[in-house]
């Protein structure tokens, strides 16, 4: 499976195929296929996970030496001996202090699961991993470009592959409930068959072309999934689709101009792998690599719904709910994520991330975790906390990703999209069976939780998880994060970490608190809220399951995600794993605690803060509930200034250039037909008709006179012819 | 050579009868003065080259006095026609092919 | 060839004003009669020329029978006998025009080709000579030519047949 992993994206793609063409003629409207399709790829990718553990790790790779074509290692370009010894005496420091806490002392700097005796000079690591399995076929060559079509398989893309499928998988199930009797039930499912063969396509890629076809093909579904019911609420749902569209579409901008500037920076080649290692190799100058790293990072500004263009995240929760766990949980928000996971090389480089202190892609992060998880306090939708929260957590993993973190980012990844999809589906059974289609927390819930245990139960466990409660996976994964922000350098980052697990776990309360405490209220009074069918709650149920566990895998001394996720391009560049510190550990969970707490005595105990939001709070509530008036800015001063002159300009253009230009030529036309008529026709041409007959006719009447019928007087002409030919004969 | 130019004299003359005159009479006389102009031509012609060819020039002036003869026969025999027909000879009268 | 010049040019006039006259005189008789006169001078000239059979020819076959022929048409046509202004018709001119105009053609042309070529001492042509010629290399023109008069007197008699 592993060197066929390309079937997985061909399953998904049939079976687009397959409901487009028959899925009218499917008793169930195309769903069949699209589950059936969704499990052979979730079986698929599972055989692939299973692959990928058995097999043998044999490459060895040294921190800080670039495996590149010839084979022998350049160094990384930046002092590694310094770098390392110091961050090993902290290690040693660590280790001494803490042993007795830790299970089992783990010596410094050296890679759990498979391990060599450290070869390789003083001071650098050197790990032995799985080795990528790598397909390439030619697609074209044209002389000059040679291009290819290819998939490369290592521990992220059977990671990705394996949740991406699992969620997809559970969707599908859930939505054969959830959108039942709806009018485009079909489209709905070939819509969703291709995203996620989008998504596994830009998962497998081992080249940007193919992960940029994949990325696209994502935005394209996600248009037409967000706005599914362009039909209903007047404009809201179409304007949420072409919102999305539209700021993803900026940030694609950037993706291409990140891609073309890499293709000619590592040598004319598309293909990931060597654009990594011409990055790490230092072949590339650094204005042309922060050049193309800072054109990538718009795009996953974009996609991944970073501060500035996250605005696009909360208004695509219009789109069906199974939808929203889907796209905007687990799978297409983490493409930005998993783009700069892939090519970190080059924004290791770029960046100059084990640097420490601050750097643009940590930047954005940190400012996104905090603004969204402000901006999530103030929500009466309960699918909008939601979406902040996973804009919250997207800027998690991208200051993961800044910091250095990169198995912890990948690893937040992975447990975020079991919870948060969870989530999302959570409230999709409640809307379906308890609030009768709302999701306004504030006016048609309360109290379901005696009415939807399930619901509940599953939603109550996805949220301690999401709030880093241990040993949830939540806790697993943002520690690590935390962790690494601290070793690698950006202390400041580690604090605003923890500042942004507070918020999550106290909006996090708020949202169950309004959900299924108190008073039932609206909607949940009237309209006999109840459990919502099995097809509904199993999927809850088993994603719960997987939030309680998933993050056991990276638990220290398990740490089995991150042997199965080494990568030689990540680790040759010298990223670090950092083991597990008590102190961070404890920082997080009191954060997240107490973040509950607050909220608990809020809402339960009704405990009021001196500052309140119609008091001195107010400008900040008036500030977040407008979303920071970043749409106002977007949409009433860009989007306008830009459409009005235009639309304006473009109006004017047709009435009077375009206009002018055909009428003008229709009176010319008449013009034109008139003067042919009465000119070129009745006078030219019927004079010239005329008068070759009127010619005739004088000529004819002239020279009849000659002929007099005297033949003398034809003797006299045929003779003095005779003279006057004979006269130029002579002469001549 | 002066009896070529004599020749050539009397041709135009002749010429000048035929196109000139009204009677159909003399338009055979001004006929006749551009035949005899030509056997002057052939004899003169004739007799500038010797002997043989002068008889032979002599020979074809024969001929043609001959053939001058029948054909003032007919002309005349045509002219009285034209006379009991019209009671007039006339040649600007007979103009039946005008056109 | 002094005498051949003087005879020559004393023909040569005679038959020029006669000749003009035959095609100017007012009096139809008078032309018929300045034709007789021309035809003379043509036979003088084939005597200067040395064609002593022709010339004698000349004037039984033209005048004697020719002419008789034209005097007989003219009484038989009722010609108007006297002067006559009527005998020119109205492209006289015209003819003046091309007479001249052939006539000075020719006259170059003759000048051009023959210049001042002499006629050379030649002996009289012997009548048994010509006669040897027609009957013996020319015969067949000589039976053409009679078939011709021979056609040409049935013609005549025919066309002028009054019936």
């Amino acid at each position: 499976m592993l060197e066929n992993i390309w079937l997985i994206p061909a399953v998904t793609a049939a079976s687009f195929f397959l409901i487009i063409f028959f899925g009218k003629r499917d008793p169930n409207k195309g769903a069949t296929i699209g589950i059936l399709a969704l499990g052979l790829a979730f079986a698929f990718s599972t055989i692939a996970v299973v692959q990928w553990i058995g097999r043998p790790a044999t490459q060895e790779v040294e921190a800080g030496h670039v495996v590149d074509g010839d084979g022998h290692g350049e160094d990384g370009g930046y002092d590694a001996d310094g770098e390392h010894s110091e961050t090993e005496g902290d290690h040693a420091e660590d280790e001494e202090e803490h042993s007795a806490g830790v299970g089992g002392g783990v010596a410094p700097g050296v890679l759990r699961g498979a391990v060599e005796a450290g070869g390789g000079e003083e001071g650098h690591h050197s790990y032995t991993i799985r080795s990528s399995v790598e397909r390439r076929w030619e697609w074209f060559n044209n002389g000059q470009i040679k291009v290819e079509a290819g998939t490369s398989v290592d521990g992220l893309t059977v990671a990705l592959c394996f949740v991406v499928s699992m969620i997809s998988l559970l969707v599908h199930i859930f939505s054969f409930s959830y959108m039942h009797g709806d009018e485009r039930f079909t489209h709905y499912y070939a819509a969703l068959s291709l995203f996620t063969t989008g998504m596994f396509v830009l998962v497998t890629a081992s080249n940007t072309l193919q992960a940029l076809f994949g990325w696209e093909l994502m935005g394209l579904c996600s248009f037409m999934l967000i706005g599914h019911w362009w039909d209903r609420d007047g404009n809201k749902n179409s304007n949420a689709a072409l919102k999305a569209f539209f700021t993803t579409r900026t940030g694609d901008v950037g993706l291409l101009v990140g891609i073309s500037i890499l293709f000619f920076a590592a040598g004319e080649t598309f293909d990931i792998q060597a654009t990594n290692n011409a990055a790490l190799s230092g072949s590339i100058s650094k204005g042309v690599l922060v050049a193309g790293a800072g054109a990538l990072l718009v795009a996953v500004i974009g996609k991944s719904a970073q501060f500035p263009l996250h605005t696009w995240l909360p208004d695509a929760m219009a789109g069906p709910t199974p939808v929203s766990a889907l796209i905007h949980a687990a799978t297409m928000v983490v493409a930005g994520v998993y783009l700069i996971a892939r090519l970190y090389g080059v924004f290791w480089e770029a960046f100059d991330i084990p640097g420490g202190g601050w750097n643009p892609i940590a930047v954005v992060g940190a400012i996104t975790i905090i603004i969204a998880a402000a901006l999530a306090f103030v929500q009466r939708d309960i699918k909008k906390v939601l979406a902040y929260s996973t804009v919250s957590q997207l800027g998690f993993m991208v200051m993961a990703l800044g910091v250095g973190a990169w198995t912890a980012a990948i690893f937040h990844l992975f447990t975020h999209a079991f919870f948060k999809a969870c989530l999302f589906l959570g409230a999709g059974s409640i809307s379906h069976s308890g609030s009768h289609h709302s999701f306004d927390m504030i006016s048609d819930m309360g109290g379901l939780k005696d009415k939807m245990p399930w619901t509940y139960r599953t939603f109550l466990v996805a949220t301690l998880a999401l709030a880093g409660v241990p040993p949830l996976a939540g806790f697993w994964s943002k520690d690590e994060i935390l962790v690494g922000a601290g070793e690698n350098g950006y202390q400041a980052f580690l604090v605003i970490g923890l500042i942004g697990a507070f918020m999550t776990a106290a909006y996090m309360t708020r949202c169950v608190y309004l959900t299924f405490f108190g008073e039932a209220r609206g909607a949940a009074a009237h309209h006999h809220p109840h459990e919502s069918p099995p097809l509904i709650v199993v999927p809850l149920q088993i994603l719960a399951v997987f939030s309680v566990f998933a993050g056991l895998l990276n638990a220290p001394g398990i740490l089995k995600f991150t042997e199965w996720t080494d990568n030689q391009t990540v680790l040759s560049a010298g990223m670090e794993h950092h083991s597990f510190i008590p102190v961070t550990a404890a920082l997080s969970v009191a954060v997240g605690l107490g973040g509950i707490a607050t909220a608990f005595l809020y809402y339960w105990r009704g405990l009021r803060f001196p500052i309140t939001a119609e008091g001195a709070g107010k400008p900040v509530y008036k500030l977040l509930s407008n979303k920071y008036y970043l749409d106002a800015l977007y949409e009433g001063v860009i989007v306008k200034g830009i459409r009005e002159p235009i639309s304006r300009g473009a109006y004017w253009f047709n009435q009077k250039v375009l206009d002018g230009v055909v009428n003008g030529a229709g009176v010319a036309a008449r013009g034109l037909a008139k003067f042919v008529y009465e000119i070129v026709d009745q006078k030219g041409v019927d004079g010239l008709v005329n008068g070759a007959g009127l010619a005739s006719e004088g000529s004819g009447s002239l020279l009849r006179h000659i002929q007099t019928g005297r033949v003398q007087q034809y003797a006299a002409l045929m003779l003095g012819a005779v003279g006057v030919f004979a006269l130029a004969l002579v002469l001549l | 050579m002066q009896f070529l130019l004599l020749a050539a004299f009397l041709f135009c003359v002749g010429v000048y009868g035929v196109l000139a005159r009204k009677n159909a009479v003399l338009v055979l006389m001004s006929i006749e003065l551009i035949l005899n102009s030509v056997n002057i031509n052939l004899v003169a012609l004739g007799a500038y080259r010797g002997y043989e060819e002068a008889i032979i020039g002599q020979v074809f002036a024969l001929f043609t006095i001959a053939v001058a003869a029948a054909e003032v026969g007919i002309g005349l025999a045509i002219v009285l026609l034209i006379y009991r027909n019209r009671a007039d000879i006339d040649l600007t009268q007979v103009d039946l092919m005008k056109g | 060839m002094l005498g051949q010049q003087i005879a020559f040019g004393i023909l040569a006039l005679v038959m020029g004003v006669s000749a003009l006259r035959v095609v100017t005189a007012k009096n139809v008789v008078h032309a018929a009669l300045y034709l007789v006169l021309v035809l003379s001078g043509v036979a003088g000239i084939f005597i200067l020329l040395a064609a002593e059979f022709l010339a004698i020819v000349q004037i039984l076959v033209y005048i004697g029978a020719i002419v008789v022929l034209f005097l007989f048409g003219i009484m038989l046509t009722r010609a108007p006998i006297g002067r006559s202004n009527e005998l020119d018709n109205d492209q006289r001119w015209a003819g003046v025009l091309v007479g001249l105009g052939l006539f000075g053609l020719l006259a170059a042309i003759l000048y051009n080709g023959f210049g001042r070529t002499k006629l050379p001492e030649s002996e009289v042509a012997r009548s048994g000579d010509v006669g040897l010629a027609i009957f013996q290399t020319y015969v067949i023109p000589f039976e053409v030519i009679s078939v011709l008069l021979l056609a040409a007197l049935v013609g005549a008699v025919v066309i002028a047949r009054r019936d």
